[in-house]
């Protein structure tokens, strides 16, 4: 059980996600790094759909109510236990009554904290993945106090565990990510796959919208709205692409360039607006599932 | 027909036009493609259908030979509707309403734009946007109106709104660019109801006016 001492930025309860309400336009939620969300609670050997708390845009500080495990995973941050700084994708141990700091330091937007256990929070049509624009969960404030679970283990047997993420997971600031090409990619020509784009100001769980040069569409035809799903790439009448994620509408009517591959998807969610300097390149169907089958296999084996 | 969108969804184009007989076929596929071993969900559009599979066990062409097997068995099938539902409206009372300026747009008087467009009967041809929202169709060609120059910031929960060729109501508050020309007191989503969504895809609505003293 820990108490939250102090939040800035946004800080929201995630799970897997909420599936099967995507053709009533609910969509599906869950932490936008879906990675570091595994890792961390492979870490502390919690349930594969333990919730997490999922921290972004600023720092959060809490305070151990008993002793605990915990251990955060993701990108751009640090934590401060006690008095010592520990990286990221390592799980430790908290005496009750001490403080640990989650700070942004750069390199990324998206870090994850999992306790053994997990964190209990009341579940809406199956998740407890907050989406607030849904009326769904809420971002957590100073003051709360965030109930947890009963560990797997003694939490000794469950502390210093780590997980080296670059091998499988090449967090970057200046990737290449791979791409399937949509279903309406012959609309386009070939500026998005040969330029730079960065992640502009206007991101969010919703999505990120991408500054660089505008798309220019061969075809203008308005396209009749149809599904969509996390990673497809907008592009909107301006010739701006948009990389839909997590809390994404399940439709759109703007055609759809191309698709972030599920293995690249966590790299893109920790790319920085203006920092962030994305290239993307066309893979084939076959290489994208391979890739995210070794990634899933990679998070399913034991820390 | 059978497009990628990206690695673990499979696109299936049924048509290219907003159409009823294509959109119903969209649906009864939905029907034969449920409880189906490796598909995770599927989202109907007015002419498509979106099918996320479980792409760590399937493959694309193992999910096409599956679909292209339904769709085998979709000729045979009467077209289902879903449940009829009705929705009382106070036409012209949301705040921001637009239905004078969609009156004098169409040189037709409010009572009309009231008259045709509670009586014809709709379908949920799709839903998205956010949740609970429904897209429904076909509306009269006479009340055909582009979406607003720059879409509102905040359209009120319970907003019946039309654009183009379609009508719908706003289940959240939430920026809108449709123009808004009634409101009903139906919840449209509830996520803490066992129930929450008050229509599905397929189903059909039909709009009841309300007279001023009900309202």
């Amino acid at each position: 059980m820990l108490e939250a001492l102090e939040v800035s930025g946004v800080a929201t309860f995630q799970d897997l996600g909420r599936s099967g309400y995507q053709q009533y336009g609910l969509p599906v939620s869950g932490a936008l790094d879906w990675f570091a969300y595994q890792i961390v609670n492979r870490l502390l050997h919690n349930s594969q759909n333990a919730v997490v708390l999922e921290i972004g845009l600023g720092e959060i500080v809490l305070q151990a109510k008993r002793d605990c495990a915990l251990a955060v995973t993701g990108a751009g941050f640090e934590v401060q236990n006690y008095v010592w700084t520990f990286p990221l994708w390592t799980s430790f141990y908290v005496r009750a009554g001490w403080t640990v700091r989650i700070k942004k330091i750069g390199g990324g937007n998206w870090a994850y904290l999992g306790i053994a256990g997990g964190f209990k929070t009341p579940q809406v049509l199956g998740s407890a993945s907050a989406y607030l624009r849904g009326g769904m969960g809420r971002l957590i404030q100073a003051g709360d106090i965030l109930e947890s679970g009963t560990p797997s283990a003694e939490l000794s047997k469950l502390v210093a565990r780590n997980f080296a993420p670059q091998a499988a997971m090449p967090y970057s600031q200046t990737p290449t990510l791979g791409v399937i090409p949509g279903p309406q990619r012959a609309r386009f020509n070939h500026t998005f796959f040969e330029t730079e784009y960065t992640v502009s100001q206007s991101f969010d769980r919703m999505g990120y919208r991408l500054a660089g040069p505008a798309v220019q569409a061969l075809d203008q035809t308005e396209l009749i709205s149809e599904g969509m799903t996390t990673g497809s790439i907008q592009i909107t009448p301006q010739g701006q692409p948009i990389v839909m994620l997590a809390d994404a509408p399940t439709t759109g009517g703007y055609p759809k360039i191309a698709n972030v591959i599920t293995a690249d998807l966590p790299i893109l969610a920790q790319c920085e607006a203006g920092i962030s300097r994305i290239r993307f390149k066309e893979v084939s169907l076959e290489e994208a599932q391979a890739k995210y089958k070794a990634l899933a296999q990679t998070a399913a084996k034991p820390c | 027909m059978f497009k990628p969108l990206g690695d673990a969804a499979m696109l299936v184009e049924l048509g290219q036009q907003i159409d009823p007989l294509i959109n119903q076929r969209v649906h009864a596929l939905n029907f034969l493609l449920r409880a189906v071993a490796g598909i995770i969900e599927t989202v109907p559009g007015y002419c498509t259908l979106l099918i996320h599979y479980d792409a760590l066990n399937y493959s694309f062409d193992q999910i096409k030979v599956i679909v292209e097997e339904k769709m085998n068995q979709l000729g045979e099938m009467h077209p289902e509707t879903g449940r009829r539902l009705e929705v009382p409206t106070r036409y012209g009372n949301a705040s921001n309403s637009d239905i004078g300026l969609v009156a004098a747009a169409k040189n037709i008087s409010i009572a009309d734009v009231i008259r045709i467009h509670a009586e014809k009967e709709y379908r949920v041809y799709m839903m998205g946007f956010t949740p609970g929202f429904p897209y429904l169709g076909i509306l009269d060609e006479r009340l055909k109106m582009p979406r607003l120059p720059t879409p509102r910031n905040q359209t009120q929960a319970g907003s019946v709104a039309i654009a183009g060729l379609q009508t719908g109501i706003y289940p959240l508050a939430s920026p809108g660019g449709w123009h808004v020309i009634g409101w009903t007191a139906l919840k449209l989503f509830d996520p803490n109801n066992t129930a929450p969504f008050l229509f599905a895809p397929n189903d059909v609505v039909k709009f009841i006016p309300l007279d001023a003293a009900d309202a």
